[in-house]
Protein backbone atom coordinates (compact mmCIF):
# COMPACT_ATOMS: atom_id res chain seq x y z
CA UNK A 1 0.00 0.00 0.00
CA UNK A 2 2.52 2.48 0.74
CA UNK A 3 4.05 2.11 -2.93
CA UNK A 4 0.87 1.31 -4.43
CA UNK A 5 -1.15 4.31 -3.57
CA UNK A 6 1.20 6.71 -4.52
CA UNK A 7 2.51 5.07 -7.91
CA UNK A 8 -1.83 5.61 -9.02
CA UNK A 9 -1.77 8.73 -8.25
CA UNK A 10 1.03 9.54 -9.51
CA UNK A 11 -0.04 8.09 -12.47
CA UNK A 12 -3.27 9.90 -12.18
CA UNK A 13 -2.15 13.13 -12.43
CA UNK A 14 0.55 12.86 -14.98
CA UNK A 15 -2.23 11.57 -17.52
CA UNK A 16 -4.83 13.99 -16.66
CA UNK A 17 -2.44 16.94 -17.26
CA UNK A 18 -0.98 15.34 -20.61
CA UNK A 19 -4.51 13.88 -22.06
CA UNK A 20 -5.94 17.15 -21.17
CA UNK A 21 -3.60 19.36 -24.14
CA UNK A 22 -4.90 16.46 -26.48
CA UNK A 23 -8.46 16.33 -25.72
CA UNK A 24 -9.13 19.56 -24.29
CA UNK A 25 -13.09 19.00 -23.34
CA UNK A 26 -15.04 17.73 -20.79
CA UNK A 27 -13.62 15.87 -18.23
CA UNK A 28 -10.00 16.68 -19.02
CA UNK A 29 -10.16 20.49 -18.48
CA UNK A 30 -12.00 20.44 -15.48
CA UNK A 31 -9.84 18.00 -13.38
CA UNK A 32 -6.51 19.92 -14.99
CA UNK A 33 -8.14 22.68 -13.34
CA UNK A 34 -8.65 21.42 -10.09
CA UNK A 35 -5.49 19.75 -10.08
CA UNK A 36 -3.90 22.73 -10.94
CA UNK A 37 -5.45 24.52 -7.86
CA UNK A 38 -4.37 21.58 -5.54
CA UNK A 39 -1.09 22.18 -7.17
CA UNK A 40 -0.93 25.91 -5.68
CA UNK A 41 -2.46 24.71 -2.62
CA UNK A 42 -0.15 21.61 -1.83
CA UNK A 43 3.17 23.84 -3.05
CA UNK A 44 1.73 26.60 0.10
CA UNK A 45 1.93 23.54 2.47
CA UNK A 46 5.15 22.72 1.24
CA UNK A 47 7.00 26.17 1.73
CA UNK A 48 5.38 26.07 5.14
CA UNK A 49 6.70 22.43 6.00
CA UNK A 50 9.86 23.84 4.65
CA UNK A 51 9.87 26.51 7.28
CA UNK A 52 8.66 24.49 10.27
CA UNK A 53 11.28 22.15 9.12
CA UNK A 54 13.87 24.68 9.83
CA UNK A 55 12.33 25.92 13.26
CA UNK A 56 12.17 21.79 14.20
CA UNK A 57 16.09 21.36 13.09
CA UNK A 58 17.39 24.63 14.52
CA UNK A 59 15.37 24.11 17.91
CA UNK A 60 17.01 20.52 18.27
CA UNK A 61 20.71 22.44 17.36
CA UNK A 62 19.93 24.88 20.58
CA UNK A 63 18.04 21.71 22.65
CA UNK A 64 21.18 19.76 21.88
CA UNK A 65 23.67 23.27 22.65
CA UNK A 66 25.85 22.98 19.66
CA UNK A 67 28.31 24.95 18.78
CA UNK A 68 26.07 27.17 16.54
CA UNK A 69 23.03 27.46 18.69
CA UNK A 70 23.22 30.89 18.85
CA UNK A 71 23.09 31.34 15.30
CA UNK A 72 20.20 29.18 15.04
CA UNK A 73 18.30 30.63 17.91
CA UNK A 74 18.32 34.53 15.51
CA UNK A 75 17.10 32.16 12.69
CA UNK A 76 14.02 31.30 14.72
CA UNK A 77 13.62 34.93 15.54
CA UNK A 78 13.68 36.34 12.51
CA UNK A 79 11.70 33.56 11.48
CA UNK A 80 8.86 34.35 14.15
CA UNK A 81 9.21 38.23 13.90
CA UNK A 82 8.67 38.07 9.89
CA UNK A 83 5.33 35.47 10.31
CA UNK A 84 4.08 37.84 13.43
CA UNK A 85 4.41 41.22 11.29
CA UNK A 86 3.31 39.56 7.99
CA UNK A 87 -0.15 37.57 9.89
CA UNK A 88 -0.59 41.40 11.93
CA UNK A 89 -0.53 43.59 8.50
CA UNK A 90 -2.03 40.76 6.33
CA UNK A 91 -5.41 40.34 8.70
CA UNK A 92 -5.22 43.84 9.84
CA UNK A 93 -5.86 46.11 6.77
CA UNK A 94 -9.33 44.31 5.54
CA UNK A 95 -10.34 42.52 2.11
CA UNK A 96 -8.88 45.10 -0.11
CA UNK A 97 -5.48 45.60 1.41
CA UNK A 98 -2.31 43.68 1.28
CA UNK A 99 0.63 42.40 3.16
CA UNK A 100 2.73 43.86 0.73
CA UNK A 101 1.16 47.43 0.33
CA UNK A 102 3.92 49.95 0.61
CA UNK A 103 3.76 51.73 4.17
CA UNK A 104 3.55 48.38 6.23
CA UNK A 105 5.94 47.07 8.42
CA UNK A 106 6.30 43.95 5.91
CA UNK A 107 7.21 46.11 3.43
CA UNK A 108 9.95 47.48 5.70
CA UNK A 109 10.98 44.73 6.03
CA UNK A 110 10.89 43.51 2.44
CA UNK A 111 13.09 46.70 1.52
CA UNK A 112 15.46 46.83 3.76
CA UNK A 113 16.18 43.44 4.97
CA UNK A 114 15.19 41.14 2.73
CA UNK A 115 16.13 42.99 -0.83
CA UNK A 116 19.75 44.12 0.58
CA UNK A 117 20.35 40.88 1.94
CA UNK A 118 19.54 39.28 -1.32
CA UNK A 119 21.29 41.47 -3.83
CA UNK A 120 24.35 41.62 -1.47
CA UNK A 121 24.45 37.81 -1.45
CA UNK A 122 24.28 37.33 -4.73
CA UNK A 123 26.50 40.49 -5.91
CA UNK A 124 29.40 38.55 -3.55
CA UNK A 125 29.03 36.21 -6.25
CA UNK A 126 30.71 38.35 -8.43
CA UNK A 127 34.22 38.14 -6.77
CA UNK A 128 34.01 34.08 -6.62
CA UNK A 129 33.08 33.81 -9.74
CA UNK A 130 36.28 35.77 -10.83
CA UNK A 131 38.50 33.98 -8.59
CA UNK A 132 37.38 31.12 -9.99
CA UNK A 133 37.61 32.38 -13.39
CA UNK A 134 41.40 32.88 -12.79
CA UNK A 135 42.06 29.21 -11.61
CA UNK A 136 39.80 27.61 -14.27
CA UNK A 137 39.96 30.08 -17.24
CA UNK A 138 43.23 28.72 -18.77
CA UNK A 139 43.53 27.88 -22.70
CA UNK A 140 44.58 24.55 -22.26
CA UNK A 141 43.48 23.08 -25.72
CA UNK A 142 40.74 24.50 -28.40
CA UNK A 143 38.07 23.85 -26.66
CA UNK A 144 38.81 25.13 -23.30
CA UNK A 145 40.35 28.65 -25.59
CA UNK A 146 36.67 28.96 -27.64
CA UNK A 147 35.30 29.32 -24.22
CA UNK A 148 37.95 32.01 -22.86
CA UNK A 149 37.81 33.92 -26.18
CA UNK A 150 33.57 34.06 -25.83
CA UNK A 151 33.66 35.00 -21.83
CA UNK A 152 35.88 37.59 -22.55
CA UNK A 153 34.21 39.23 -25.40
CA UNK A 154 30.85 39.04 -23.82
CA UNK A 155 32.21 40.61 -20.71
CA UNK A 156 34.59 43.19 -22.48
CA UNK A 157 31.37 44.09 -24.82
CA UNK A 158 28.93 44.78 -21.65
CA UNK A 159 31.03 47.59 -20.51
CA UNK A 160 31.80 50.66 -22.29
CA UNK A 161 35.76 50.10 -21.01
CA UNK A 162 36.56 48.04 -24.01
CA UNK A 163 35.11 50.09 -27.45
CA UNK A 164 36.67 53.21 -25.12
CA UNK A 165 40.06 51.67 -25.62
CA UNK A 166 39.97 51.48 -29.33
CA UNK A 167 38.86 55.14 -29.62
CA UNK A 168 41.76 55.94 -30.71
CA UNK A 169 42.04 53.90 -33.27
CA UNK A 170 38.09 53.30 -34.90
CA UNK A 171 34.83 54.91 -33.68
CA UNK A 172 33.17 51.66 -34.76
CA UNK A 173 32.37 50.12 -31.06
CA UNK A 174 33.86 46.40 -32.49
CA UNK A 175 33.56 44.43 -28.86
CA UNK A 176 30.21 45.13 -28.61
CA UNK A 177 29.22 44.34 -32.02
CA UNK A 178 31.18 41.43 -31.63
CA UNK A 179 29.76 40.43 -28.30
CA UNK A 180 26.22 41.12 -29.86
CA UNK A 181 27.31 38.70 -32.66
CA UNK A 182 28.00 36.23 -30.15
CA UNK A 183 24.99 36.34 -28.50
CA UNK A 184 22.76 36.41 -31.60
CA UNK A 185 24.55 33.54 -33.47
CA UNK A 186 26.76 30.98 -31.80
CA UNK A 187 24.96 31.04 -28.33
CA UNK A 188 21.43 31.02 -30.29
CA UNK A 189 22.78 27.96 -31.70
CA UNK A 190 24.33 25.96 -29.11
CA UNK A 191 21.06 27.09 -26.70
CA UNK A 192 19.20 25.67 -29.59
CA UNK A 193 20.28 22.81 -28.97
CA UNK A 194 20.83 22.52 -25.49
CA UNK A 195 17.15 23.54 -25.48
CA UNK A 196 16.07 20.53 -27.53
CA UNK A 197 18.17 18.52 -25.37
CA UNK A 198 16.32 19.36 -22.53
CA UNK A 199 13.07 18.90 -23.83
CA UNK A 200 13.59 15.75 -24.98
CA UNK A 201 15.21 14.20 -21.64
CA UNK A 202 12.37 16.17 -19.66
CA UNK A 203 9.96 14.60 -21.96
CA UNK A 204 11.82 10.67 -21.72
CA UNK A 205 11.77 11.84 -18.01
CA UNK A 206 8.10 12.73 -17.34
CA UNK A 207 7.21 9.70 -20.00
CA UNK A 208 9.08 7.02 -17.14
CA UNK A 209 7.54 8.56 -13.83
CA UNK A 210 3.91 8.62 -15.51
CA UNK A 211 4.06 5.16 -16.21
CA UNK A 212 5.39 4.29 -13.12
CA UNK A 213 9.10 3.03 -14.15
CA UNK A 214 11.01 5.88 -12.29
CA UNK A 215 10.01 5.91 -8.49
CA UNK A 216 13.06 7.21 -6.69
CA UNK A 217 10.37 10.69 -5.33
CA UNK A 218 8.59 7.34 -3.94
CA UNK A 219 11.73 5.94 -1.91
CA UNK A 220 11.53 3.23 -4.62
CA UNK A 221 14.50 2.17 -6.59
CA UNK B 1 11.64 54.82 9.71
CA UNK B 2 12.89 55.33 6.42
CA UNK B 3 16.42 56.93 7.80
CA UNK B 4 16.89 53.89 10.14
CA UNK B 5 15.47 51.39 7.25
CA UNK B 6 18.74 52.81 5.22
CA UNK B 7 20.65 52.16 8.26
CA UNK B 8 19.88 48.80 8.50
CA UNK B 9 20.19 48.01 5.35
CA UNK B 10 23.53 49.33 5.05
CA UNK B 11 24.88 47.58 8.23
CA UNK B 12 23.45 43.96 6.55
CA UNK B 13 25.24 44.92 3.40
CA UNK B 14 28.40 45.70 5.21
CA UNK B 15 27.82 42.75 7.51
CA UNK B 16 27.50 40.32 4.32
CA UNK B 17 30.14 41.71 2.91
CA UNK B 18 32.69 41.22 6.18
CA UNK B 19 33.03 37.70 4.74
CA UNK B 20 35.47 38.97 1.91
CA UNK B 21 38.31 39.32 4.66
CA UNK B 22 37.00 35.80 6.23
CA UNK B 23 34.28 33.54 7.93
CA UNK B 24 33.10 35.93 10.84
CA UNK B 25 30.41 35.96 13.60
CA UNK B 26 29.48 39.03 11.89
CA UNK B 27 29.09 37.75 8.77
CA UNK B 28 27.08 34.30 10.37
CA UNK B 29 24.49 36.68 12.14
CA UNK B 30 23.48 38.41 9.00
CA UNK B 31 23.71 34.84 7.11
CA UNK B 32 21.03 33.93 9.72
CA UNK B 33 18.46 36.86 9.46
CA UNK B 34 19.09 36.30 5.99
CA UNK B 35 17.78 32.78 6.44
CA UNK B 36 15.04 33.47 8.83
CA UNK B 37 14.09 37.03 7.32
CA UNK B 38 13.81 34.83 3.55
CA UNK B 39 11.91 31.60 5.19
CA UNK B 40 8.98 33.97 6.94
CA UNK B 41 8.85 36.30 4.03
CA UNK B 42 7.80 32.70 1.59
CA UNK B 43 5.99 31.46 4.07
CA UNK B 44 4.28 34.38 4.56
CA UNK B 45 3.14 35.50 0.68
CA UNK B 46 2.07 31.56 -0.05
CA UNK B 47 0.04 31.77 2.80
CA UNK B 48 -1.72 34.38 1.81
CA UNK B 49 -1.30 34.41 -2.38
CA UNK B 50 -2.17 30.59 -1.95
CA UNK B 51 -3.60 29.33 1.08
CA UNK B 52 -6.36 32.55 1.87
CA UNK B 53 -6.81 33.89 -1.91
CA UNK B 54 -7.27 30.25 -3.43
CA UNK B 55 -8.45 28.30 -0.83
CA UNK B 56 -10.08 29.76 2.18
CA UNK B 57 -11.77 32.73 -0.75
CA UNK B 58 -12.68 29.24 -2.80
CA UNK B 59 -14.39 27.74 -0.32
CA UNK B 60 -15.94 30.66 1.86
CA UNK B 61 -16.54 33.12 -1.34
CA UNK B 62 -18.27 36.15 0.32
CA UNK B 63 -19.31 37.58 -3.26
CA UNK B 64 -21.90 34.84 -3.18
CA UNK B 65 -20.31 32.37 -5.57
CA UNK B 66 -20.96 28.97 -5.22
CA UNK B 67 -18.34 27.35 -2.83
CA UNK B 68 -16.00 25.35 -4.27
CA UNK B 69 -15.93 22.25 -2.35
CA UNK B 70 -13.12 20.10 -4.68
CA UNK B 71 -10.28 22.89 -2.44
CA UNK B 72 -10.83 20.73 0.56
CA UNK B 73 -9.22 17.67 -1.22
CA UNK B 74 -5.92 20.50 -2.15
CA UNK B 75 -5.73 21.15 1.36
CA UNK B 76 -6.10 18.02 3.13
CA UNK B 77 -2.87 16.60 0.51
CA UNK B 78 -1.11 20.00 1.92
CA UNK B 79 -1.87 18.63 5.54
CA UNK B 80 -0.91 15.20 4.28
CA UNK B 81 2.26 17.09 3.04
CA UNK B 82 3.49 18.10 6.58
CA UNK B 83 3.47 14.97 8.29
CA UNK B 84 6.49 14.41 6.99
CA UNK B 85 8.10 16.30 10.06
CA UNK B 86 6.32 12.86 12.23
CA UNK B 87 9.18 9.98 12.24
CA UNK B 88 6.32 7.30 12.55
CA UNK B 89 3.86 8.28 9.85
CA UNK B 90 6.05 10.54 7.93
CA UNK B 91 5.27 8.10 4.58
CA UNK B 92 2.10 9.18 4.14
CA UNK B 93 3.95 12.48 2.52
CA UNK B 94 4.49 10.63 -0.26
CA UNK B 95 0.82 10.50 -1.32
CA UNK B 96 0.71 14.95 -1.95
CA UNK B 97 4.34 14.33 -2.71
CA UNK B 98 3.27 11.61 -5.79
CA UNK B 99 0.64 13.69 -6.95
CA UNK B 100 2.69 17.19 -7.40
CA UNK B 101 5.51 14.75 -9.34
CA UNK B 102 2.77 13.20 -11.46
CA UNK B 103 1.01 16.51 -12.44
CA UNK B 104 4.71 18.21 -12.90
CA UNK B 105 5.51 15.43 -15.04
CA UNK B 106 2.34 15.63 -17.09
CA UNK B 107 2.54 19.07 -17.46
CA UNK B 108 6.18 19.19 -18.39
CA UNK B 109 6.00 16.90 -20.64
CA UNK B 110 3.39 18.47 -23.37
CA UNK B 111 5.13 22.53 -22.17
CA UNK B 112 8.11 21.43 -23.09
CA UNK B 113 7.42 19.55 -26.27
CA UNK B 114 5.61 22.63 -27.68
CA UNK B 115 7.99 25.53 -25.95
CA UNK B 116 11.51 23.96 -26.52
CA UNK B 117 11.82 20.88 -28.46
CA UNK B 118 9.10 22.42 -31.31
CA UNK B 119 9.35 25.72 -30.98
CA UNK B 120 12.86 25.41 -30.86
CA UNK B 121 12.85 23.36 -34.72
CA UNK B 122 10.79 25.68 -35.55
CA UNK B 123 12.91 28.59 -35.29
CA UNK B 124 15.53 26.86 -36.50
CA UNK B 125 14.26 26.21 -39.92
CA UNK B 126 14.80 29.34 -41.17
CA UNK B 127 15.97 30.97 -44.69
CA UNK B 128 19.74 30.19 -44.84
CA UNK B 129 20.66 32.68 -47.19
CA UNK B 130 19.12 36.37 -46.36
CA UNK B 131 18.64 39.01 -49.15
CA UNK B 132 17.76 42.67 -48.44
CA UNK B 133 14.41 43.22 -49.13
CA UNK B 134 15.36 46.66 -51.16
CA UNK B 135 18.35 46.37 -53.17
CA UNK B 136 17.67 41.97 -53.08
CA UNK B 137 21.55 41.55 -52.52
CA UNK B 138 22.59 38.98 -50.46
CA UNK B 139 23.48 40.04 -46.40
CA UNK B 140 26.23 38.13 -45.66
CA UNK B 141 26.40 39.04 -41.61
CA UNK B 142 22.70 37.38 -41.45
CA UNK B 143 23.46 34.80 -44.12
CA UNK B 144 26.89 33.50 -42.37
CA UNK B 145 24.86 33.76 -38.93
CA UNK B 146 21.74 32.14 -40.27
CA UNK B 147 24.68 29.16 -41.58
CA UNK B 148 26.48 28.94 -38.14
CA UNK B 149 22.71 28.37 -36.43
CA UNK B 150 22.01 25.42 -38.85
CA UNK B 151 25.68 23.84 -38.21
CA UNK B 152 25.44 24.83 -34.42
CA UNK B 153 22.08 22.84 -33.92
CA UNK B 154 22.77 20.44 -36.23
CA UNK B 155 25.87 19.53 -34.72
CA UNK B 156 24.84 20.24 -30.72
CA UNK B 157 22.35 17.48 -31.16
CA UNK B 158 24.90 15.20 -33.01
CA UNK B 159 26.71 15.67 -29.75
CA UNK B 160 24.04 14.61 -27.40
CA UNK B 161 23.51 11.88 -29.35
CA UNK B 162 25.32 8.89 -27.28
CA UNK B 163 23.19 5.67 -28.45
CA UNK B 164 26.20 5.90 -31.82
CA UNK B 165 29.41 5.92 -30.72
CA UNK B 166 31.17 9.59 -31.77
CA UNK B 167 33.90 8.04 -34.67
CA UNK B 168 34.21 8.70 -38.43
CA UNK B 169 32.26 11.59 -39.16
CA UNK B 170 29.53 11.31 -37.01
CA UNK B 171 32.30 12.30 -34.36
CA UNK B 172 33.82 14.87 -36.41
CA UNK B 173 30.06 16.46 -36.49
CA UNK B 174 30.01 15.55 -32.40
CA UNK B 175 32.97 17.59 -32.41
CA UNK B 176 31.88 21.08 -34.35
CA UNK B 177 28.98 20.57 -31.57
CA UNK B 178 31.67 20.32 -28.71
CA UNK B 179 33.25 23.90 -30.19
CA UNK B 180 29.75 25.41 -30.20
CA UNK B 181 28.72 24.34 -26.56
CA UNK B 182 31.62 25.44 -25.68
CA UNK B 183 31.18 29.14 -27.03
CA UNK B 184 27.37 28.58 -25.62
CA UNK B 185 28.90 28.07 -22.31
CA UNK B 186 31.77 31.14 -22.05
CA UNK B 187 29.26 33.29 -23.49
CA UNK B 188 26.66 32.13 -20.65
CA UNK B 189 29.77 32.47 -18.35
CA UNK B 190 30.63 36.07 -19.32
CA UNK B 191 26.73 37.34 -19.15
CA UNK B 192 26.05 35.84 -15.62
CA UNK B 193 29.60 37.42 -14.37
CA UNK B 194 28.15 40.75 -15.58
CA UNK B 195 24.63 40.03 -14.24
CA UNK B 196 26.42 39.56 -10.95
CA UNK B 197 28.45 42.69 -11.35
CA UNK B 198 25.74 44.87 -12.24
CA UNK B 199 24.28 43.64 -8.53
CA UNK B 200 27.44 44.41 -6.96
CA UNK B 201 27.78 48.06 -8.70
CA UNK B 202 23.87 48.41 -7.01
CA UNK B 203 24.81 47.35 -3.63
CA UNK B 204 27.89 49.81 -4.01
CA UNK B 205 25.58 52.63 -5.25
CA UNK B 206 23.75 51.71 -2.55
CA UNK B 207 26.28 52.59 0.10
CA UNK B 208 27.86 55.91 -1.22
CA UNK B 209 24.58 57.41 -2.58
CA UNK B 210 21.74 56.50 -0.24
CA UNK B 211 23.50 55.51 2.84
CA UNK B 212 27.03 57.94 2.11
CA UNK B 213 25.55 60.81 0.31
CA UNK B 214 29.11 60.67 -1.04
CA UNK B 215 27.27 60.67 -5.30
CA UNK B 216 24.93 62.81 -6.61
Amino acid sequence: MRREIPLIITTIAGLVFAISYFIPHWPFVEAESIFGDWIAIVQAFAIWLGALNLIKVSLEKIYRKKEDAFYSGIIIVCLLVTLGIGFYDGFSGGAQSSFRDTGTTFDWLYRFIYTPLTSTMFAMLAFFVASASYRAFRARNFEATLLLIAGFFVMGGRVPLFDLALKPFTDVPYFSEFAGWIMAYPLTAGMTAIMIGIALGIMSSSLRIILGIERSHIGGA
Amino acid sequence: MELFGIWVAALLTLGIFSFLYKDNPVYKICESIFIGVSAGYWAIANFFDALHKKFWVGVFPTDGSDPNYMLWFGALLGVLMLLRLSSKIGWIARWPLAFIVGATAGLYMMLYFVSNAMNQVASTMRDVIVTSPETHLIMWGETIGSILIVIGVVSGLVYFFFSKEHKGVFGYTARVGIWFLMITFGAHFGYTVMSRMSLLIGRIDFLFRDWLHLLN
